[in-house]
């Protein structure tokens, strides 16, 4: 990755904040562009062709969601939120206009490095995923065929579960809320109906997982949404 | 009041009775806070009271003070409207009334508005139907209470007590009176006079307002004689009052009053047309005499079979009393003398007053009357006679009086009770039936002597059992029985031998006497089983209000023995922070009454006085309110609705009802005095709690704080000098520093969160174990290297829970479990589900608990071992406790039995598990 030096622009208020994500990631080979304003954040996503995007939500001039919008208005490259802890509804709201996934404050730059990592694959892989094969660890899911397999072995799934399994795949270590998976899978009139997805995720689990209780696939964001792991 | 004035002794020195003293003290105390009335009295419509008042409220304008005209009738003269110029007028309220909108003075405008001075004319006003108050007089009494000053205007035939002698001088009756107490009250009366011949001029001038329709009535009562004896009762009322204000002051200046000895006076009142008049009479004297009146009404079981419609006439008439200042009681006795006798001794009455005698000639001569035997044993008492107006006989029209219709409600005929009276006759006949069968059978061997016994036996059978007509009933039938049957001739009622009519006549007399006997010796029985019923009604709740600990339960109580009682669903009223009356959030009672009106409530609980349906205020209301009353400050409201409204207005069930109502407020000053104590006392202990916090927290978070400004500090300063090595230890204790802190506020923040109240739980339907996987991954780090086990049925339900919060009880759980057991020691997770609950438990093999203390770890900044490297403030467990009691279920600790801690939360399946539309299982 190092050769490639990704581009990342930060939209961050906080000075300290900042100079830690430049240090941080431009030691691990990132090439960093800040922003201190949200406004500032759009014509810096706009000119320096980014391949990633941190954004905090908190920012003195405008609504982080709004930002999310804007740059979806044009881009789909990824976008990772900062938030403060406990604000699950903003970072619900940002989710479901189209960012990617989130990290709360305070975090370790590990942390960091990891999801940034998988959302810069997520963005590479993204197109090409759409009727291939997926697989991760000892699960494999066929898309074309719509067949699912755990060590080889073939699991047998009914339509709404191997439906929920294929939009997680298709957006496989992307966070998913659970207003989008409702949506997607149930359709707009279950969007409230979160006990729906929470049922047929613990059948899926019963199905794929070796110990349920302890998912290694199918991930809780809690109180946020779910997410494949990739 | 004269009654207050009276003294009860007589008065040997010259110093005044303290008592007297303060209760003068606390008259004008009340009265500085009350407005002023006064009063522009006149004998007759006619001689210029509107006219005075506007004059004098003109002045009162020109010294500046805020004068407002409420209502005042002009009646169309032109001298009167043009006063009205420049005044401010109160706008009327309009009130629609079958059909006709009657202009009313707006009382609730005027309390708004509230002037210093408002006019209000005609106190005698009955207010249209609807009204809060059905009277004016009332009206004003609540302006006054409202400290407002008032003007009004009234006539001396509008004056309750003069009402009876005005109607015999002019033969026209008034219906609108004001009770004298108002009067009486007044702090001004301004004798509004004209001579006779001046008003009569003036009438036939046409200055005085006279309606059209009356005019012939009222030409008849504006006669020259008239006009002078209205003009006396006038002069003389206003005389009488400056009487008044004579001995008043002299009370004030230590004057040595001549007091007579405290006489009491007391009225006897029957359900006669005489009563009413008896009792203004009664009140009049006692004016005279500035003695205390008592009105009694002795109820005899012969009185008590008498229709309902006429008992609560005679309640109504009790009430007139207490209205005009007087005592009134119901005496239940057997016989009326007696009573009477008894009940003066008892209070030291001096003076009797009461009807002439209803019989006459030879039935007084043979069965007495009340008033011979009373005379003739009342050595010590004076009793005086009053005569029936003419025209009057005895007996006639016997409810005439009653001028008001009693409050609705009142009459309802019991359905239940006239069956069981029925029924009570047919068990006479079969009795009596039964006799004769035994007789048929004994007769030819058995005299006809011997034959009248068994009739007897079955006379005195039905007498004890059902009273006294089914035994006089029997009586006859047994009579007719025994001529028809065994009398020669047989089967005719003639009897042939002269000597059986003496047996037959003898035997009815003496079937008779033991039917009146035994039919008085039921009521007594009953009299006194009622009184005792009472007592121990009243005994089994003081018991157990005095056992209450809370409000809720007190008023549980109060419930219960109220219904029980009164036959009323009810319901106490407690104001809220603003001291709005609010209906009560509690679980509904069988008992408790479902909806009432909280603006009649409000005014009750504002003016200390009951008021809905049956009484004088908002009679319209559906249910009746009284004050609860606790060192004469209001504490709540009661509210009840009577299937009978006798159950609540009878005399003894009101008294009754009232010591209830004491009781009951006692119970609750007493519980409240109990709370704010425990109130001090939590005060007290979150004052130790708040120390705790401080000290805890400034320690915990100063240790990692030097921690972090020491590494640091170091790695900027002595950069050169350091290895890679020190570097990354330094660093490494930062980081490790910075996380720890981290946690530390979080869990402040939480609690201080959850203490405030500030979170409100986003609840939701959750698969319990995605709620534990997510902790454990989140966790991973920490658990480390243990085994951790989860063990949870299949088909456990969705609870509905905050996922968020119930993930962080786990979180807190498991940490705590791992932190306080050896590294590598097995963690359990377990779950169980019955039909109310779900049950998790996080089970360790850890040293376990010190005993005594699986309560106490729950408290905030409690650690089990306080000063062991393991540190933090102990929020954990407080935090966990705080989030399963706001989601309704409770936490427990305890030690297994094989070693090591169980922490234990429940959580209540409130809610039916929510729908789904699921597809076939795959």
């Amino acid at each position: 990755m190092a050769d490639l030096a990704p581009v990342v622009v930060v939209i961050e208020d906080d000075p300290q904040m900042r100079r830690f994500l430049r240090t941080g990631l431009g030691a691990q080979g990132f090439q960093v562009f800040e922003a201190a304003t949200g406004r500032q954040g759009l014509v810096e996503a706009g000119v320096r062709k980014p391949d990633l995007v941190i954004l905090d939500l908190g920012l003195p001039d405008l609504d982080g969601v709004d930002v999310v919008k804007a740059l979806r208005a044009w881009t789909r490259l990824p976008i990772l939120i900062l938030s403060a802890r406990g604000a699950e509804q903003d970072k619900i709201e940002a989710l479901d206009a189209g960012a990617d996934d989130y990290l709360v404050k305070p975090f370790g730059l590990g942390e960091l490095l990891a999801r940034l990592r998988v959302a810069l694959r997520h963005a590479a892989l993204a197109p090409a995923a759409q009727g291939e094969t997926f697989s991760t660890g000892n699960l494999r899911v066929d898309l074309q065929r719509r067949l699912v397999y755990v060590d080889d072995e073939e699991i047998h799934l009914t339509p709404i579960q191997y439906r929920l399994l294929a939009v997680l795949v298709k957006h496989a270590g992307k966070v998913l809320t659970h207003r989008q998976l409702l949506k997607e899978v149930w359709g707009p009139a279950y969007v409230d109906h979160a006990h729906y997805l929470r049922i047929y995720m613990s059948q899926l689990r019963q199905k794929l997982e070796a110990d349920p209780a302890r998912p290694r696939y199918l991930l809780t964001e809690s109180g946020v949404g779910y997410r494949l792991r990739a | 009041m004269a009654s207050e004035r009276n003294n009860h002794a007589p008065m040997i020195s010259d110093r005044p009775d303290p008592d007297v003293l303060l209760a003068k003290v606390e008259r004008e105390e009340a009265k500085a806070r009350r407005g002023r009335l006064k009063i522009f009295f006149g004998a007759v419509a006619g001689v210029g009271k509107t006219y005075a008042m506007l004059e004098a409220a003109r002045e009162r304008r020109a010294e500046g003070i805020d004068v407002v005209v409420g209502l005042v009738e002009t009646h169309g003269r032109k001298e009167t409207a043009a006063l009205l110029e420049g005044l401010d007028i109160l706008p009327t309220r309009s009130v629609e009334y079958r059909g006709a909108t009657l202009r009313e003075f707006d009382l609730d405008g005027a309390l708004k508005r509230k002037p210093s001075i408002l006019l209000v004319d005609e106190l005698a006003h009955a207010n249209a139907p609807g009204s809060r108050h059905p009277k004016r007089w009332q009206d004003v009494e609540e302006l006054l209470d409202a400290g407002i000053n008032v003007y009004t205007t009234l006539n001396v035939q509008h004056l309750e007590s003069l009402n009876d002698d005005v109607g015999q001088i002019a033969g026209v009756r008034v219906w609108e009176t004001v009770p004298d107490t108002v009067f009486e009250r007044a702090d001004e009366v301004e004798l509004v006079d004209l001579p006779p011949d001046e008003l009569l001029g003036r009438l036939k001038e046409g200055k005085v307002y006279l309606p059209e329709q009356a005019q012939h009535a009222v030409e008849n009562f504006f006669r020259k004689g008239n006009l002078i004896a209205l003009r006396e009762l006038a002069l003389r009322q206003t005389a009488s009052r400056v009487d008044a204000e004579m001995r008043h002051y002299r009370e004030g200046h230590a004057i040595r009053e001549v007091w007579q000895v405290g006489e009491r006076i007391l009225v006897c009142i029957g359900p006669t047309p005489l009563a009413e008049r008896l009792v203004r009479a009664g009140k009049r004297f006692a004016m005279a005499l500035r003695a205390e009146w008592i009105v009694a009404y002795v109820e005899t079981p012969k009185l008590q079979r008498l229709p309902a419609a006429q008992r609560d006439a005679v309640l109504r008439i009790l009430r007139l009393a207490e209205q005009l200042g007087a005592e009134a009681m119901t005496l239940s006795a057997a016989e009326m003398s007696t009573a009477i006798l008894e009940f003066a001794r008892e209070r030291n009455v001096t003076k009797i007053v009461m009807g002439k005698p209803t019989r006459r000639g030879w039935k007084r001569w043979l069965l007495g009357s009340v008033t011979d035997t009373l005379i003739s044993e009342a050595h010590d008492v004076n009793v005086y006679l009053l005569g029936r107006p003419h025209g009057a006989e005895p007996g006639d029209g016997k409810l005439s009086l009653f001028r008001e219709a009693p409050p609705p409600g009142l009459n309802e005929p019991s359905e239940a009770g006239r069956r069981i009276q029925h029924r009570r006759y047919v068990w006479a006949v079969l009795v009596t039936a039964g006799c004769t069968l035994t007789a048929k059978f004994l007769f030819g061997r058995l005299d006809l002597a011997n034959l009248v016994m068994v009739y007897l036996l079955g006379v005195v059978f039905v007498a004890v059992r059902y009273g006294r007509g089914p035994s006089i009933l029997a009586s006859i039938l047994s009579v007719a029985a025994l001529d028809f049957l065994f009398v020669t001739p047989f089967y005719s009622f003639t009897v042939s031998d002269t000597q059986y009519l003496v047996t037959l006549a003898g035997m009815l007399a003496v079937a008779m006497v033991i039917s009146q006997l035994m039919g008085n010796v039921r009521y007594q029985a009953r009299v006194a089983a009622h009184r005792e019923r009472r007592a121990t009604v009243l005994y089994a709740m003081s018991r157990e209000l005095s056992a209450a600990r809370s409000e809720g339960e007190i008023v549980r109580i109060a419930a219960r023995h109220i219904h029980a009682e009164f036959g009323s669903r009810n319901v106490i009223l407690f104001p809220d922070a603003t001291g709005r009356l609010v209906y009560p959030r509690e679980k509904r009672l069988d008992q408790s009454l479902p909806g009432v009106d909280l603006s009649v409530a409000q005014w009750v609980y504002d003016h200390k006085e009951r008021a809905g349906q049956g009484t004088h205020t908002l009679a319209g209301a559906q249910a009746v309110y009284f004050p609860v009353v606790s060192e004469s400050q209001a504490i709540g409201v009661l509210a009840m609705r009577p299937a009978n409204l006798r159950r609540i207005f009878l005399p003894e069930q009101q008294k009754l009802l009232e010591t209830f109502l004491n009781q009951i407020a006692h119970a609750l000053e007493r519980v409240r005095l109990a709370e704010q104590a425990r109130a001090a006392a939590v005060e007290m202990e979150a004052e130790r709690l708040r120390n705790s916090l401080l000290s805890s927290i400034s320690h915990d978070l100063r240790t990692p704080l030097a921690t972090i400004v020491g590494s640091a500090s170091t790695l900027v300063e002595q950069n050169e000098a350091l290895n890679s090595q020190d570097r990354q230890n330094l660093g490494r204790a930062i980081f490790e520093e910075a996380v720890r802190m981290s946690n530390l506020i979080a869990n402040i923040l939480d609690m201080a969160k959850l203490e405030a109240g500030a979170v409100k739980l986003n609840r939701q339907w959750h698969v319990l174990e995605e709620l534990i996987g997510t902790v454990l991954n989140r966790l991973e780090r920490h658990l480390k290297g243990r085994m951790v086990s989860v063990r949870l049925p299949r088909n456990l339900p969705l609870i509905y829970v905050d996922g968020v919060m119930i993930e962080q009880v786990l979180a807190n759980l498991l940490e705590n479990a791992a932190k306080y057991t050896p590294p590598g020691s097995p963690i359990e997770i377990t779950a169980e589900a019955s039909a109310f609950t779900v049950t998790v438990s996080v089970l360790d093999r850890g040293p376990g608990i010190p005993s005594g203390k699986e309560e106490k770890v729950f408290e905030k900044f409690s650690s089990i071992h306080p000063e062991s490297a393991q540190s933090g403030v102990g929020l954990g467990l407080a935090i966990c406790r705080s989030i399963v009691e706001a989601h309704g279920g409770w936490i427990r600790a305890k030690n297994r039995g094989t070693g090591g801690a169980v922490f234990t939360f429940i959580l209540p399946l409130e809610q039916a598990q929510p729908s789904l539309e699921l597809e076939a299982a795959g």
